[in-house]
């Protein structure tokens, strides 16, 4: 049991990430609050659950379901954000919180107020045995592979290339980024393009997991914010690591926590108090880091 | 026109409002229905609205013959925007009826000003047990049920059917709780694990470990909404589904579930008061024309706001129209006959159903879809557990 809590912390840390990586990017360099990050991760997973449906081939969905929810990011960083980067943070979160609003009352209006049906390919919708005796659902197991992967590819990204040094110049330092000549609009459209891409990917993910609804956005916000506030903003290191932490802090206080609470208190407190503590744990676990760390664990800017 | 005339028209127009005054017998009804319409209960909102709609659609657009305006607001299943609403329809649109509200919390907020304005309510879903115990009240009826019956159903199916070690997992809030309570009033065995979670919670995969590891033969879920459709996913995704069997009330297994979750919700176990495929004439014709005005499967949520509007229809023409008359307008809600798409119905002393509760399970139909079967009735005339403490008589 205690093997698969760990894989369940790890893929929950996982797709985190892939959430946090795109927020805290946009904090860290274009110092904007992006509170529309969610509405981008369910309109990834409504686009994703649409296509797969309609060429009847999840991967391909996938492809395609990213693809345009990067392409309607470029729109919306062009059309609207672009004004609001020289804004105060409150303009900032009013906008995005309009834009929000809005994503979830047109998605309502094209797919209605249901949630819609995602299902993970034949192949991988049963269980597999990893070693004897240890179940597993295959596509728990195939998200953290995929999670590995988009997070190995980020790190190349961000550490080998020179599109990833730009990145790096700019959360750490903008004002310098600038005047050594990055040209930063176009950074900036491509960095928001890329955080939209890796929320619909972990909308496709998580979509057959969870379910595709209105307002499924809001829920992981928060959470991605508080993977932010631990790691450290702008940092692409911090976010894996604050993930990974709040994945394993979430998991086990919902598993452990009942049963060291059962074994102290009486069984009649101990179901009451169980699930309380186990749900503010990772705020506890903030809360924590903010007083030691209050720059994140991982800061970004010097 | 003249200034002066127009001046004349407006006095003659606010005297008409004014003098106007209660007639003895109204000749059109405004009814209210408060429901979730936006948000993730929506889905339950919208069904009930739209089988009060259809019912009144089979009363060719009146109640009891007399014309009928459907008042629609949205509760946004928020106790407090509800009961500014309520006041609203009440004060503003002064409605004769009020009905549809989905989720019990909303309900308790909005009983008192309902009441206290003398404005019978029908309930077409929320039935807590407060309504149906301490604080029952002439004004308020229920033609759904009480929260815990299905749970009961489900708590004796359980039972009979032998299993020995049950887990359950229900959300962690007070409706969460009254399931449990409900489920095991029937089923006094042995429990393995019990699980609460919190309302806000689609991940269930540490849960899941923990009832592998449990060893259990059964699951009971309470999981409303979006919450069963995640579940029951992941259930069958961990290959739980081969270890145990699972059973769950009416609303995590209904057809608005089904079209979410699709084929991995074959062979669950989910009791209700109502099915699509139970033979009567007035569910035949129900279903049907659900089917037909609206391009999908009726759930229950859709057979009780049918039914509301059904039992509305009898109870106006019952009183010939006069809804001034406060104690007859109640009797006949109460007595009302209607042809009820569950079969037989009737009220109890505390105004909430006496009718039986089915079994039903997932299966694939004749046409191929994956739908609910109805395989056995688990109650017979069966009432709630709080009627005793209802003062009503």
């Amino acid at each position: 049991m205690l093997v698969e809590q760990l894989l369940n912390g790890l893929q929950l840390g996982l797709m985190l990430f892939l959430l946090a990586a795109g927020l805290t990017l946009v904090f860290g360099i274009m110092d904007m609050i992006n509170l529309a990050h969610g509405s981008l991760y369910m309109v990834g997973a409504y686009l994703i659950a649409t296509l797969s449906a309609a060429t009847g081939s999840w991967g391909l969905g996938l492809l395609l379901g990213v693809l345009s929810t990067a392409a309607l990011a470029v729109v919306l960083e062009l059309s609207v954000l672009r004004r609001l980067y020289q804004r105060d943070h409150l303009s900032q979160v009013l906008g995005t919180f309009a834009i929000l609003l809005m994503c979830n009352e047109a998605v309502r209006m094209i797919w209605g107020p249901q949630p819609i049906a995602l299902n993970p390919p034949e192949a991988l919708s049963g269980p597999v045995e990893i070693v004897p005796g240890l179940m597993y659902p295959s596509y728990r197991l195939f998200i953290i592979g995929v999670g590995l992967l988009v997070a190995l590819l980020l790190f190349v990204l961000v550490t080998r290339t020179r599109v990833g040094m730009q990145v790096r110049a700019g959360a750490a330092n903008r004002e310098m980024a600038l005047a050594m000549g990055v040209n930063v609009q176009r950074l900036f459209t491509g960095v928001f393009a890329f955080g939209a891409a890796l929320c619909a990917i972990a909308g496709g993910m998580l979509g057959p997991l969870l379910s595709v609804q209105v307002g499924m956005g809001e829920n992981i916000l928060i959470l991605a914010f508080v993977v932010i506030v631990i790691g450290g903003i702008g940092s692409i290191r911090g976010a894996l690591m604050g993930a990974l932490l709040v994945g394993f802090v979430d998991t086990a206080g919902r598993t452990l926590l009942p049963i060291a609470l059962a074994w102290a208190l009486p069984a009649q407190w101990a179901s009451q108090a169980g699930p309380a503590v186990a749900s503010v744990l990772i705020y506890v676990l903030m809360a924590a880091v903010l007083f030691w760390k209050p720059r994140g664990l991982f800061p970004a800017r010097g | 026109m003249t200034v002066r005339l127009r001046a004349l028209c407006s006095v003659a127009l606010a005297a008409a409002v004014l003098f106007a005054g209660p007639a003895s017998a109204a000749d059109t009804v405004k009814v209210g229905l408060l429901s979730t319409l936006s948000g993730p209960g929506a889905g339950l909102g919208v069904d009930i609205r739209d089988g009060f709609a259809l019912g009144l659609q089979h009363s060719g657009g009146t109640l009891g013959g007399l014309k009928t305006e459907l008042v629609i607001a949205d509760d946004q299943a928020n106790p407090e925007a509800a009961r500014q609403t309520t006041e609203r329809l009440l004060k503003r649109d002064k409605v004769d009826f009020m009905t549809g509200v989905v989720f019990s919390n909303v309900m308790l907020a909005v009983g008192q000003p309902i009441f206290q304005s003398k404005t019978p309510y029908i309930s077409t879903n929320a039935g807590p047990s407060q309504y149906a115990g301490e604080q029952c009240n002439p004004y308020f009826f229920n033609v759904a049920w009480q929260n815990d019956n299905l749970h009961e159903a489900v708590g004796k199916t359980v039972k009979d059917k032998g299993y020995k070690k049950l887990a359950l997992l229900a959300p962690n809030y007070p409706a969460g709780k009254d399931a449990l309570t409900g489920f095991k009033r029937f089923y006094n065995g042995p429990v393995a694990l019990e699980i609460y979670t919190p309302l806000s919670q689609l991940d269930f995969g540490a849960e899941l470990s923990q009832i592998r590891a449990s060893g259990a033969d059964a699951l009971y879920i309470f999981m409303p909404g979006g919450l069963g459709v995640n579940f029951i996913k992941q259930f069958v995704g961990a290959g739980l589904n081969k270890d145990m069997v699972l059973f769950g009330p009416g609303f995590s297994a209904d057809e608005d579930v089904i079209r979410a979750v699709g084929e991995p919700m074959l062979g669950m176990f989910n009791t209700s008061q109502w099915a699509h495929d139970l033979p009567n004439a007035a569910n035949k014709r129900f279903v049907a024309d659900f089917q037909k005005a609206y391009g999908r499967m009726p759930t229950l949520y859709a057979s009780q706001g049918y039914d509301a509007a059904r039992l509305l229809d009898a109870a106006v023409r019952d009183v010939k129209g006069n809804l001034d008359n406060k104690d007859a307008l109640l009797k006949a809600i109460k007595t009302a006959r209607f042809d009820s798409v569950r079969g037989a119905f009737k009220f109890n002393t505390n105004q909430f159903p006496i009718q039986d509760y089915h079994l039903r399970t997932i299966v694939k139909d004749s046409q191929g879809r994956l739908t609910n079967k109805t395989v056995g009735t688990v109650f017979k005339n069966h009432a709630d557990a709080y009627v005793g403490q209802c003062a009503m008589r």
